[in-house]
């Protein structure tokens, strides 16, 4: 099931930066596609600090993550992006001078003239548990996200954590397993209080066991899962058989494929020029925290301004034949048009 | 100016100089101590500071408020006396605090 998406731009990152990225580009008449492993837009502003605020946004003096992304999705909806959450970008091929052909681990292909990488600390990507060798078991037996419940019918299941995701997977998955253990740190969830009457009602009826404590050690063969031992907060440990075991940590960000781009790296970071925000391939393009240059601030702020400039080489790519004007959004009409508020 | 020092779990010890008003996660960033990863900048939302308290220091920093508590449930090997660097104040009364930081914060 593969599909080829054509666009001027693919913009790799849906946080604050990519999506301004969106307006300056959208100014210029470049289409752009976005994509991002989370299942919502926003980046870390969505993911880290929804309800945090923000002071050093210009011209606004206090907004929160939550409120900042809103603003920005409401600024560029007249250019009408596309979003592609809940994907990573796997690889990435130079075609033509320039040109990219790109595809995520959710099937899509995308062929595009530029591509810009906003992708700030990397990718969100689940806190995998120090627990010995449970790398191992990884993809068989140990599993940080459900793709198909159908899977863990009739398994023994031990779930490990004490949000939402952990406490939703537990009542999902309970009428299917065999056998339900919820592990938490202690006796008190952050949850949705609903969902955790709904699992106390469970554990009540014997439906499934609760434990609390840590899980400290993985037994099995061949990246199967045979058991795992929950140390107590007492000290106490107990063997509890199982087929599966999901951990739910939370995310955390790791850089990812981006590393095996053929992009010239630094630590981590990718080194631009500050007249381009080009990296040092031609019409590839890294703005905000994820780049680097002298003087660098990972700032939102930065990464704005690091978008307009992007958006001006950008053009020159996109339509080699056509002269670039400086407009202004306040006096020029074509630009208001664009806009739709002309 | 108060002295905080951080144990890392493989036994270096870092004495450091700590301004008032920062917090226990500042301190490390601005000292390099390694183990302190805080990916949120201080926000208290991804549990990636977390060190363990002292016992003999626990009672004069203080349990973690109920959001801290919560964002413990995405740490690992936590402790009684676990606490999120970025939720703790460099005050005069910590003045010679020692805070053990663990080998892993999730990534």
């Amino acid at each position: 099931m593969s599909e080829t998406i054509k666009t001027d731009v693919l913009i790799v990152g849906a946080g604050p930066v990519g999506l301004f990225a969106v307006f300056e580009l959208g100014l210029l008449d470049i289409k752009t596609h976005l994509v991002d492993i989370l299942d919502k837009v926003g980046g870390q502003c969505a993911e880290l600090y929804p309800e945090k605020p923000i002071y050093d946004i210009p011209g606004i003096p206090y907004i929160t993550g939550h409120g900042l992304t809103d603003a920005l999705m409401q600024q560029i909806k007249p250019f009408n992006p596309t979003f592609h959450l809940n994907e990573m970008v796997t690889s990435l091929e130079k075609t033509g001078d320039p040109g990219f052909r790109v595809t995520t681990d959710g099937g899509k292909t995308f062929e595009c003239k530029c591509v810009v990488v906003a992708a700030g600390g990397g990718s969100f990507q689940p806190k995998r548990p120090p627990i010995n060798g449970i790398e191992a078991y990884e993809e068989k037996s140990v599993h940080y996200a459900v793709r198909k419940m159908e899977n863990f019918r009739g398994k023994r299941l031990v779930v490990v954590g004490g949000g939402d995701s952990a406490l939703d997977w537990t009542l999902n998955l309970q009428p299917l397993a065999k056998s339900l253990t919820l592990v938490h740190r202690r006796d008190d969830f952050r949850g949705a209080p609903d969902s955790v009457n709904k699992m106390r009602a469970l554990v009540a009826d014997n439906k499934m066991d609760l434990k609390i404590g840590q899980v400290t050690a993985l037994e099995g063969s061949d990246g199967v899962l045979a058991a795992c031992a929950i140390k107590g907060n007492d000290g106490t440990v107990h063997r509890v058989e199982v087929d599966a075991m999901l951990p739910f940590f939370g995310l955390t960000m790791k850089l990812g494929p981006v590393a095996n781009w053929g992009i010239e790296m630094d630590d981590e970071l990718i080194p631009v020029d500050t007249g381009t925000f080009e990296t040092n391939i031609p019409g590839l393009f890294a703005i905000g925290d994820i780049n680097t240059y002298p003087g660098k601030l990972k700032l939102i702020l930065s990464g704005f301004h690091e978008g307009a400039l992007m958006a001006q080489k950008a053009h020159r790519y996109v339509y080699p034949d056509k002269k670039l004007v400086f407009q202004y959004t306040t006096s020029s009409t074509s630009l208001q048009k664009k806009l739709g508020v002309a | 100016m108060p002295k905080i020092t951080y144990i890392e779990h493989d036994g270096s010890q870092h004495t450091v100089d700590a301004e008032i008003g920062s917090t226990v996660m500042e301190t490390a960033l601005r000292n390099d101590i390694a183990s302190i990863v805080a990916e949120c900048g201080g926000s208290c939302t991804c549990a990636t500071c977390l060190v363990h308290v002292d016992e003999k220091w626990f009672a004069v920093v203080g349990p973690p408020s109920s959001d801290e508590e919560e964002q413990l449930d995405a740490a690992f090997e936590v402790k009684p006396t676990s606490r999120l660097s970025c939720q703790i104040k460099v005050t005069e009364a910590i003045d010679g605090l020692i805070v053990h930081t663990p080998a892993y914060q999730g990534r």
